[in-house]
């Protein structure tokens, strides 16, 4: 039971990636790919509809992971409690900065608003993905299932950590250059003209980082975390996911090369996803990995109750056909490229 | 008491106060917007559409607001709350997580629909929509609600052999009989800010003369569903509430009361200070045994005083429990006289022209929002020294390993951002409201016409 609500809550996290993935990071590329004001309401028109309900899936998937690993919820929000409480308020920065830059047209308004947008959706990206190699190296848990990082402490991976150290930095540029890959191609997609076209060619340059880093960082993560590469060995059949990633990095190129817009950002979702379940395939049956391995929360003593667990599913999974519902109609009533009229302000 | 406790009570004391300004409004609003759809898909009237789309952008600001607001409340049960969250989220990670999958996919899908989808989606789909927000709206206040009142009034739940709790029954934490009552009584109070700020919009443009059509039919809303609001928010529902706490948490009723000693006949206090060092009210105006009557049904019933109770068992910000409560007592019967006497001004057919009248509308627009939330201050200062009443104390719930230093860095750095958010939400909703219901009146859309 609580493997099934482990792989459900990687499956939520994986959805928030790919959708709230491609609306961040066409909020890193804002102020490159797109110089007009008219240029700027395009890729906010790409975004308009949907990143509100992309966001939702960060907030019922925490939510489920409180429901079912409550020591795993405590432990983790409280340890990791400043780098949260900053991507909380880049997240108030960022919602504010979509829903009120076009309540007003004025030489001072639009720009504010841009350059917030811009600026948080980057370091959001950044923080998401130094969170993930946090988890990945492991923390300081100790026999009372807490821990506190502070952001930094010497930048390197001994017993102190702090949330930044040159490894989990590593993974923030990745995480933000995967992205602006991820994004990129989403406006490419849905946009059209000069906006279109810088954006496919920002994720064509980003797909260079993206690779190196990705090259790099899995040969230092089986260092940092003997864990993934033992259970590599153990179960081998867990290789697919490393093949979808990689699949999926050599189809970006692939499709960009052939100008297939919408092939392009699929196999940008099959990277995004790859990844992440190799993460969490690698890590389990830990759901945080401690620094020292005596102390690990894992799948069997984070989880709630059995019985909140099975009746969990019930409603969860009902919950989930009904959303996917929903998304399925917002999704199909906004398909196609964003048209955006000169005067739609207000 | 520890230094790092009363920061991070301070903490979520203040998001969740300036988080639910936005919530008791779009909650309300939702239901009124549903109301103006329903008269204009009954009467076929282009007018009511009108004034739908006009209250839809209000809605929206507010709606924002309260996403972007909303989701560090979720955050801070881990964060600054971890301990109680090991112990209890198994039980009430039920409801939160519900919150999250039934009601914010179902509001966020259908919000966008709503706002830009008129169009496209015909008469009745943007009916559908308009009722599918509202639905989600109220959902998701039921759920919090329901996590409110486990805290307030355990149940469904067993104890683990670690001292964590575990869901015993579904059914028991969802339909806690607390929970429904407490919604009840909420959702009126979230009714009656939407039908205040209706009805004080309406009456400014009657007032102003201006938009004077769309100006009677806000008066007229916000009155109308106004008035049924405010009477059931004292009966059944604040009655039913008050016995609640009478019989399940005697400390708190004596706390809210200003009874220190146990009474026959225990008067209602309507005025005074209380004086928690010399255990008496001071300058009190009390009626003679309509507390026993209240609580009781019977004149000379006794009602017990916090001298029954050891001190350890005493809410510990009595004076600040006491005035909240007579606060929000106070208001709801302002609103009950106000919304009284507009509506028979209104069944004589003279609110419109009394200017008396519809100044007072106007000008009580921030009352309801502070009865709301001094009842949430009531309910939650009522529930110390509990986090879970009768299972685990305040200070048992704290995270361990969050220094007072870090919350208070954490702290300062959300008044700044409400701050800011604030000016901001005052500044966009007089321009909604300056600019009016009438398409293309006044100016919209430019800030060179708000500054000149």
């Amino acid at each position: 039971m609580e493997t099934v609500w482990f792989c459900l809550v990687a499956i939520m996290i994986a959805v928030y990636v790919l959708l709230d993935g491609f609306d961040l990071g066409a909020g890193a590329i804002h102020l490159l790919a797109a110089k007009t004001d008219q240029e700027r309401r395009q890729i906010l028109a790409s975004i308009g509809p949907v990143w509100d309900g992309n966001e939702v899936w960060l907030l019922a998937a925490g939510g489920t992971l409180y429901f079912a690993f409550p020591a795993l919820y405590a432990s983790g929000f409280s340890g990791f409690y400043l780098p949260l409480m900053m991507v909380l308020w880049l997240l108030i920065l960022r919602g504010s900065s979509i829903e009120f830059r076009n309540h007003i047209q004025s030489a001072v308004w639009d720009p504010f608003w841009d350059f917030l947008f811009c600026g948080s959706s980057l370091l959001l990206a950044v923080f998401f993905g130094a969170a993930l190699g946090n988890v990945v190296r492991g923390v300081p848990l100790d026999a009372s299932g807490y821990f506190f990082e502070p952001l930094w402490t010497n930048f390197r991976l001994g017993e102190e950590t702090g949330i930044l150290d040159w490894y989990t930095i590593l993974v923030g540029v990745l995480a933000l250059l995967a992205l602006v890959m991820h994004g990129g191609l989403w406006v490419q997609m849905k946009t059209s003209g000069e906006v279109s076209s810088r954006a496919g060619k920002l994720a064509g340059r980003s797909w260079w980082g993206v690779l190196a880093l990705t090259a790099t960082i899995t040969g230092i993560t089986f260092r940092v975390q003997p864990q993934v590469l033992a259970n590599f060995s153990t179960r081998p059949w867990g290789l697919v996911f490393p093949l979808l990633a990689v699949g999926g990095l050599a189809g970006v190129v692939f499709e960009l090369r052939k100008r297939s817009e919408p092939r392009a950002f699929l196999a940008s979702c099959a990277y995004l996803t790859g990844m992440l379940t190799s993460v969490v395939f690698g890590v389990y049956p830990m759901v945080l990995p401690a620094r020292n391995p005596l102390y690990s929360l894992t799948v069997t003593n984070a989880k709630a109750g059995n019985y909140g667990l099975k009746i969990g599913l019930v409603w969860w999974v009902l919950g989930m056909i009904l959303a996917a519902g929903y998304f399925t109609l917002v999704y199909r009533s906004f398909a196609g490229k964003v048209a955006v009229d000169k005067d739609s302000h207000g | 008491m520890g230094q790092a406790l009363d920061v991070h009570r301070f903490h979520f004391a203040f998001t969740i106060t300036f988080h639910y300004l936005f919530p008791q409004l779009t909650m309300g609003l939702a239901l009124l917007l549903v109301y103006l759809k329903t008269k204009a898909l009954a009467t076929g009237d282009e007018h009511y559409n009108r004034a739908a789309r006009f209250w839809a952008r209000i809605f929206g600001i507010n709606f924002a607001l309260g996403v972007v607001t909303g989701i560090p409340m979720e955050f801070q049960f881990g964060t600054n709350w971890a301990a109680f969250s090991k112990a209890a989220g198994g039980v009430i990670g039920q409801t939160l997580a519900m919150e999250g999958v039934f009601s914010f996919f179902l509001e966020s899908s259908f919000l966008g629909l709503f706002l830009f989808g008129e169009k496209s989606l015909g008469r009745v789909g943007h009916w559908c929509s308009a009722f599918l927000v509202f639905l989600g709206s109220w959902l998701s206040g039921y759920f919090i609600v329901a996590t409110d009142a486990w805290m307030q009034h355990p149940a469904g739940y067993r104890l683990r052999p670690g001292g964590e709790m575990e869901l015993s029954s579904f059914w028991g934490l969802l339909l806690n009989k607390w929970a429904l009552w407490q919604y009840a009584h909420n959702m009126l109070g979230a009714v009656q800010t939407g039908c205040f700020v209706m009805a004080a919009v309406g009456a400014f443009y009657l007032l102003t003369k201006r938009d004077e059509n769309y100006g009677r039919t806000f008066v007229r809303t916000g009155v109308l569903v106004g008035t049924i609001a405010a009477l059931l928010q004292l009966f059944p529902t604040g009655d039913v509430q008050g016995k609640m706490i009478a019989y399940n948490q005697p400390a708190t009723l004596a706390a809210m009361e200003g009874l220190f000693e146990s009474q026959q006949g225990a008067p209602l206090a309507i005025l005074g200070q209380p004086d928690v060092e010399k255990r008496r009210l001071d300058n009190p105006l009390e009626v003679p045994n309509v507390l026993s009557f209240l609580t009781y049904r019977e004149w000379r019933a006794d009602v017990k005083g916090l001298s029954e109770f050891p001190e350890t068992d005493w809410p510990d910000q009595i004076p600040l429990l006491y005035y909240s409560y007579h606060v929000m007592v106070g208001l709801g019967t302002i609103f009950i006289a106000v919304m009284v006497a507009a509506a028979i001004l209104l069944w004589r057919g003279r609110l419109y022209l009394s200017r008396g009248m519809l100044w007072i509308l106007m000008i009580c627009v921030p009352l309801p929002y502070i009865a709301n939330t001094a009842g949430w201050m009531t309910a939650e200062l009522g529930r110390q020294p509990w986090l879970i009443y009768g299972l685990m104390r305040t200070a048992e719930g704290v995270s361990p390993r969050v220094a007072a230093g870090n919350a208070w860095f954490t702290l300062i750095g959300f008044m700044g951002m409400y701050a800011v958010l604030a000016v901001l939400w005052l500044f966009l909703i007089y321009r909604e409201i300056r600019q009016g219901p009438e398409p293309g009146g006044n100016g919209r859309g430019d800030l060179a016409a708000a500054t000149v």
